[in-house]
């Protein structure tokens, strides 16, 4: 029992190290990518002011953002207040990062989390589906679908959703995650999941097919297995023996694949944001990138990455689980 | 007249498959300017006989915009993933083939490219590249590699393990006799056909991107700036600017996406046969 926990804490710390490792290098990449932009952000961010300002306070303000050292040293400060907790000031929303992160990730967060649970169920029961049926029309169609939605850019399919359901329709709201004009505290759970439902369907869309054909191939191993073989001997049925053989069997892999497809998700979340003027971290990086807006730009990827870390670290551990030849490896 | 057997089949498909897509982006190119102008007596015509996609709110002709950003996305689309499978064949064989110390470095730079959204990391390299062309195209072609690098080294690593590698080795071969004679060759097909399914994540990716507004200057044509532009127009009622270029888009991407399936069955006749 203690040796267990002893080898758990050393696969923690590895891949904490790792984790660390990674986050450390995206930061001094997008750093110096920033750093390479031709885009001067002292002249962005007086555009944003709208006001002319004195040779004097824009020398204050260079002074403040650091242009004229050296980038290792403005790299050094960075990240140092970072790790203290200052992210730094958004030119564009004129509020600390931290908190536009904070309060856009909440939004990304239910957008993200309502499309990933719907591809999952969604792409996990399809998958059954095609896997019991194999090579029978149930089979080929959804194949086909699969296929010719990921050749579908997520934007499009939203685009189309958009036109479909809330312009000629009229069912769902245009964009926005609460209505307009309504007070932030009067806004009802219902009408914020009225505002996420085509976003996160749209999500959802573009993300169950690599889940359902995983889940195929996998059920399919299953099913040509001798003790299906013997099950359908004794007489079960398609659906008794997917419940008893075939779950868990393929839950577990679907399960680790779906974890590992958070930057996906984000990606995919990016787009879909940005067409339903969905105010999550997905717009707000568009526009702080179009409007050079550098400290929003670098804070939100710096957090992405670490949102997909995680999503890794948890795939990793679940296939610890499932599979014990990996743990025997990583002893 | 004598049944074609199947590989003839597909053969005839590829070429007809390549040969479509060699049509649009020609005539992407040689569309002439006035094609496209501004025709502001003739704006916001839905579709019809004249105008087969309708027109925009300048009254550009849809048709022609959709043909000349698809020649666009094709060049992008084939420039960059030209570079990709080029960064992930070497990228694959130097993880298989140097140390264990180099695999473990490519390892994680994969892992550090992975770890970033790809939109995310697109917009950053477009940002920092001053957001034209070349940053887009520099986007794409540094995000895609990682997956295929990784399968080419699966491959040579599996081909490492062969008999006829171990033979010409006790034969004292050297190791760079080996990788070319007998390691390269059987890369080639995978070569192709990973090029070309790169293909299309490589045109989505260039349309998503315009699509935010980063890669070509608005009055471009592109794929991504025409629906961009058409979704301020949904509301009032103008379906044809979203609807028409994002079906041409999906049919080019299918359409790739095919011609690299038919490839794979003419070079590599084992996995089609599965």
């Amino acid at each position: 029992m203690k040796q267990t926990a002893m080898r758990l804490g050393r696969i923690f710390i590895r891949k904490g190290l790792r984790i660390v490792s990674l986050l450390l290098a995206v930061s001094i990449i997008a750093f110096a990518l920033v750093c390479a932009s031709p885009v001067d952000p002292v002249q962005q961010y007086i555009l944003k002011l709208g006001t002319t300002v004195s040779p004097e306070r824009r020398a204050a303000l260079e002074e403040y953002w650091g242009v004229n050292d050296p980038p290792v040293e403005r790299y050094v400060n960075w990240i140092t207040n970072l790790l203290k907790g200052d992210w730094g000031e958004s030119a564009l929303y004129r509020r600390p990062v931290a908190d536009i992160i904070g309060e856009r990730f909440a939004n990304s967060l239910a957008l993200m989390a309502c499309a990933w649970v719907l591809s999952g169920l969604l792409g996990f029961f399809l998958g059954c589906v095609m896997g019991l049926y194999r090579d029978r029309w149930p089979d080929k169609i959804l194949q086909k679908i699969c296929y010719l939605l990921s050749s579908v850019p997520t934007f499009w399919l939203g685009l189309v959703l958009l036109l479909i359901f809330a312009v000629t329709l009229g069912w769902f709201p245009v964009g926005f995650s609460s209505p307009i004009g309504v007070l932030e505290a009067d806004v009802t759970i219902w009408q914020r999941l009225h505002h996420l439902a085509l976003p996160a369907i749209t999500l959802s869309l573009m993300s169950f097919s690599s889940i359902a054909l995983h889940t195929r191939q996998k059920l399919t191993d299953v099913m040509n297995s001798e003790y299906v073989l013997f099950a359908r001997a004794r007489g079960e049925g398609r659906w008794t023996i997917l419940r008893r053989h075939g779950l868990r069997n393929i839950l577990l892999p679907a399960l680790t694949l779906q974890f590992a497809s958070f930057a996906e998700l984000f990606g995919g979340s990016v787009l879909a944001e940005n067409v339903f003027s969905y105010p999550g971290l997905g717009s707000a990086v568009a526009a702080a990138g179009l409007n050079s807006d550098v400290p929003l730009l670098l804070g939100i990827t710096l957090f992405s990455a670490l949102f997909v870390c995680v999503g890794n670290m948890i795939a990793d551990l679940l296939y610890g689980i499932v599979d014990p030849q990996i743990r025997e490896v990583s002893q | 007249m004598k049944k074609l057997n199947r590989r003839t089949r597909v053969l005839i498909l590829t070429l007809v498959m390549a040969a479509l897509l060699a049509v649009v982006y020609l005539a992407g190119l040689l569309v002439p300017e006035e094609a496209v102008a501004s025709d502001f007596l003739n704006a916001k015509q839905p579709p019809s006989w004249e105008h087969l996609f309708g027109t925009d709110t300048l009254g550009r002709d849809l048709f022609w915009r959709t043909i000349k950003g698809l020649s666009v996305s094709l060049t992008v689309g084939i420039a960059a993933s030209c570079i990709s499978a080029v960064v992930a064949v070497f990228v694959g064989i130097a993880a298989a083939v140097g140390s264990k110390r180099v695999d473990a470095v490519i390892n994680w730079i994969i892992d550090l490219v992975m770890g970033v959204p790809h939109t995310i990391l697109v917009l950053l390299i477009s940002f920092a590249l001053g957001r034209g062309l070349i940053g887009l195209l520099v986007g794409i072609a540094s995000t895609h590699w990682c997956s295929f690098a990784r399968l080419i080294r699966g491959e040579v690593l599996q081909l490492r393990g062969q008999q006829y590698v171990a033979v010409s080795r006790r034969l004292g071969k050297s190791s760079s006799w080996i990788l070319l004679h007998h390691l390269l060759p059987h890369l080639v097909p995978q070569f192709f056909v990973g090029l070309i399914l790169l293909f299309p994540h490589a045109i989505l990716h260039e349309a998503s991107i315009s699509f935010l507004g980063y890669g070509l200057p608005p009055e471009q044509p592109a794929i991504g700036i025409i629906l961009s532009e058409s979704m301020t127009w949904l509301s009032a009622g103008m379906w044809w600017p979203a609807v028409f270029p994002g079906l041409t888009l999906v049919a080019i991407v299918l359409l790739i996406d095919r011609l690299g399936d038919n490839l794979r069955k003419i070079l590599d006749p084992y996995s089609a046969q599965e």
